[in-house]
């Protein structure tokens, strides 16, 4: 039997970027809230100091900061006719553990998604027709638009100290930012941070092709930054460690540092680490969610958090299997289209690349950051004309250095054998002088990809794990050829001694080496309950006290990193609730 | 640095004995750092016997032949062994992660494509000692060796056989094993030298990566272009 806490006004589930947005917004308004979070506290200060922090072996080989798969991870199969077998080391995406979630680890790029991106079907039936839509590419409209959610993604930027550069402020595009993306009210929180060579050349090759390119914006503070918590973040040191570990110049914005000190002195919020949140209780009858049923792994008891809300805040796929493990709402069905829960999952094309030798360069490929990148999106989302391509989507492509740990970072010429001294040789020559340009394309929604619960495998705490069904498709080996042809294109422009061979997208998804922690969809958004699970304010269309928080809400992957729409959505959803649902509390849309 | 007239026992005594020597001889990469610099409290006392965690003497002895033959000493490096590769292998599957840490173990197994990632239930401490046993015997069966008694060159064509897939392990995968010990030998060839191996930051002076603090703010302009050559240090640098 479980033991009953006292009832709280919202408890989240999860302690990472949208769980502590939202508590913090929440006990701003008045409301009691408890924050669950299933790994242990993390104190920055003490664990991602020099010089411990510096240790590519720990962080990104032994992945330190990583969930543990043992306590729970996913199946994966490529089709629906295979059986699933479990995930049984993290290596294509990194979900992270711990207070601060993913936020510990991440490379902190901060985007913010196209107006396209968010009218997706809308605009590509305008524009080309609805058959250039494939039947079986199930991809949906966002429930909001870039509009809207602009004065939410521009505090959530002023949250990280976003360094950028603005392509488009309100309504005037600029030379030098973006000029793509959607009018911006304000400009980036601090400059972008400074390039090396390798972006340099870059910038120099594009724009002879005629291409727009920027730099890619990162919350890599380029300058000590005061944010709107009054927070202090300090300046990015490109210390070349950033992606898998911490930050000990408090320069790569996460929760710790953006939010936490303040929710951490409210006595309106209390923090629980070490509580895994097994199952929320329902009430069906009602539409309502009643609480969380949480195991405290200290001393392996079971407890009942009742709650006026709760809101889901872990990691995409952790959201996903909460709902399924309480029973709330309808697992989707590939056959039938049926049912909405685990639809449209979505991952990104990834690890795209070609990489470039020259003879007469110094590139230094340990100094920098993931912020010191030249990027262009000519070739991104429908920027450019798709007719008679056949496929839709693209994929931005960029080229910078700041991750040359030796372990992970040695490029060597095609032909290069793998070991032995005439591979040290290679290694010896090009650590200093070899380049890469590399894409992330855009992953659209396909009627079979999908997540639900696996017959077979289980995770510590007995229920069934996750089951990922996925694999590439022709719209996407199709968008990676097409992308491919002009990076090498810039490639060439760049006039390097040697060309590598281009990293395609072909054959089946790889579920072992690392290629983006940007797992999105199986929680998405809409305007309509059959073909969505959560509406426009992310609240569940089965439960009108539950919110869905993250990247599991949207509807399909584009080419960008997820976390800036992530941190927008959470402070739209808290808006929602503060101004509308906690007035008169029930359904916000009437379906 | 592996002999095949040595007995196996006097060999891993001379493990330790020669590193010093054959990186001073032979490291134009690193000179002056491989000889004048005090020795990583993690590298073996010259001269006395290397005393393992887990690894068997079979088994360092195997560990050994692929770390020289993979990172053999030339005007580059010294070998994989004087560098350290071993003790750090030792200690790996010694410690967390040799014995399965952070990894699923539950059953059922199944045998996969290699697209669902590693699916035995062994760890990869028991991962390693079925391989050193499958591929000694595949080498006894053709030419009446363990592979640490082959020569260089035989020592080269079996690892070639095992990565391309061509080794006859019978019911074990050599290619999977091939793969997992080229990443840990890398693993202890270039990771920072508290692991036990990389011993005198030896791979980042070859390669000029400077190690920590990394902190480049102020360089970032400044070298842009220009090489950025410094004595690297590494996390016991600074403890």
């Amino acid at each position: 039997m479980a033991t009953r806490l006292k009832e709280v006004d919202a408890v989240m589930v999860g302690m990472g970027w949208t769980g502590s947005i939202m508590a913090r917004e929440l006990t701003k308004a008045g409301l009691v809230v408890a924050g669950l979070e299933r790994g242990p506290d993390v104190k920055p200060s003490e664990q991602f100091a020099l010089p411990a922090v510096r240790d590519e072996l720990r962080f990104s080989r032994r992945l330190d900061l990583i969930q543990d798969p043992q306590m729970e991870t996913l199946t994966f199969r490529h089709r629906p006719s295979e059986s699933a077998l479990p995930m049984r080391r993290m290596g294509s995406f990194l979900p992270g553990d711990g207070v601060g979630g993913a936020a510990n680890h991440w490379g902190g790029h901060t985007w913010r998604y196209l107006p396209t991106d968010h009218r997706v079907r809308t605009h590509l039936t305008d524009r080309y027709g609805s058959s250039a839509i494939p039947e079986d590419m199930t991809i949906q409209d966002w429930a909001m638009t870039y509009d809207e959610l602009e004065p939410y993604y521009d505090k959530f930027e002023k949250l990280c100290g976003v360094a950028g550069k603005a392509g488009n402020l309100r309504g005037q595009k600029i030379d030098g930012g973006n000029v793509f993306e959607g009018p911006r009210s304000n400009e980036y929180p601090t400059p972008p941070l400074h390039q090396n060579l390798s972006g340099v050349l870059f910038d120099k090759a594009v724009r002879e092709l005629g291409y727009h390119p920027f730099p890619r914006p990162a919350s890599n503070c380029s300058r000590p930054y005061v944010n709107i918590e009054g927070l202090s973040l300090g300046a990015c040191q490109y210390c070349g460690f950033c992606d898998k570990n911490g930050c000990e110049a408090n320069a790569k914005a996460g929760p710790h540092i953006c939010i936490l000190p303040k929710l951490r002195a409210d006595p309106k919020f209390s923090l629980r680490t070490n509580a895994w949140v097994s199952r929320l209780t329902y009430d069906k009858q009602a539409k309502r969610v009643t609480g969380v049923v949480f195991t405290d792994t200290r001393n392996g008891e079971e407890y009942e958090q009742p709650a006026g809300i709760v809101v889901l805040s872990a990691y995409v796929f952790g959201n996903i299997s909460l709902l399924l493990h309480s029973r709330i709402g309808e697992q989707y069905d590939p056959v039938t289209q049926k049912g909405t829960v685990g639809k449209n999952y979505c991952y990104q094309l990834s690890r795209m690349g070609v990489n470039m030798f020259f003879d007469d360069k110094y590139f230094n490929p340990f100094m920098g950051a993931p912020g010191t990148q030249m990027v262009i999106d000519d070739f991104n989302a429908d920027n450019f004309d798709h007719a008679g391509l056949g496929f839709v989507g693209g994929a931005i492509i960029a080229c910078g250095h700041g991750d040359g740990r030796p372990i992970g970072y040695r490029p060597t010429p095609p032909g290069t054998p793998r070991w032995g001294s005439a591979w040290k040789k290679a290694v010896v020559e090009n650590y200093q002088r070899a380049l890469n340009i590399s894409l992330s394309g855009s992953n659209y929604a396909n009627r079979y990809h999908y997540l639900d619960l696996d017959p077979t495998y289980r995770d510590q705490l007995g229920r069934p794990l996750l089951r990922l069904t996925y694999n590439f498709t022709e719209n996407d080996y199709k968008l990676s050829e097409y992308c491919m042809q002009k990076a090498v294109e810039i490639g060439r422009a760049m006039k390097p001694k040697v060309m590598g061979d281009p990293r395609l997208r072909r054959g089946d998804y790889d579920i072992v080496p690392y290629q983006s922690t940007h797992n999105t969809g199986g929680t998405v958004m809409g305007t309509d309950p059959k073909t969505s699970v959560v509406n426009r304010y992310l609240q569940s269309w089965d439960a009108s006290n539950l919110f869905i928080m993250g990247a599991s809400t949207f509807p399909q992957q584009v080419a960008y990193n997820p976390t800036g729409p992530v941190g927008a959505l959470a402070y739209w959803s808290s808006e929602a609730i503060i101004n509308k649902y906690l007035k008169n509390p029930g359904p916000l849309v009437h379906s | 640095m592996t002999d095949e007239k040595l007995p196996r026992r006097r060999f891993l005594v001379g493990a330790g004995l020669a590193g010093t020597a054959v990186a001073a001889g032979l490291s134009s990469a690193a000179p002056a750092a491989a000889q004048s610099a005090a020795p990583e409290r993690s590298s073996p006392t010259p001269g006395a016997p290397v005393s393992y965690l887990t690894l068997s003497a079979t088994e360092a002895a195997f560990f050994s032949a692929v770390a020289d033959t993979m990172i053999p000493a030339d005007e580059l490096s010294p070998s994989g062994t004087d560098c350290g590769v071993v003790v750090f292998c030792d200690r790996q599957l010694a410690g967390a992660w040799g014995g399965g840490a952070k990894m699923y173990r539950n059953g059922p197994f199944r045998k996969a494509k290699p697209e669902y990632g590693y699916q035995l239930p062994l760890t990869p401490r028991e991962f390693f000692a079925a391989g050193i046993n499958a591929t000694n015997a595949w080498t006894r069966a053709s030419s009446g060796k363990d592979f640490d008694r082959l020569s260089a060159k035989e020592r080269g064509e079996a690892l070639k056989a095992l990565e391309s897939g061509k080794a006859d392990l019978g019911d074990f995968n050599g290619k999977e094993f091939f793969e997992a010990l080229l990443n840990l030998v890398m693993e202890g060839f270039f990771s920072d030298p508290i692991y036990g191996g990389n011993n005198d930051k030896v791979s980042w002076k070859m390669v000029g990566f400077p190690g920590l603090p990394a902190l480049y703010r102020n360089l970032v302009e400044e070298y842009r272009g220009k090489r950025y050559a410094v004595e690297p240090q590494s996390i016991a640098d600074f403890s």
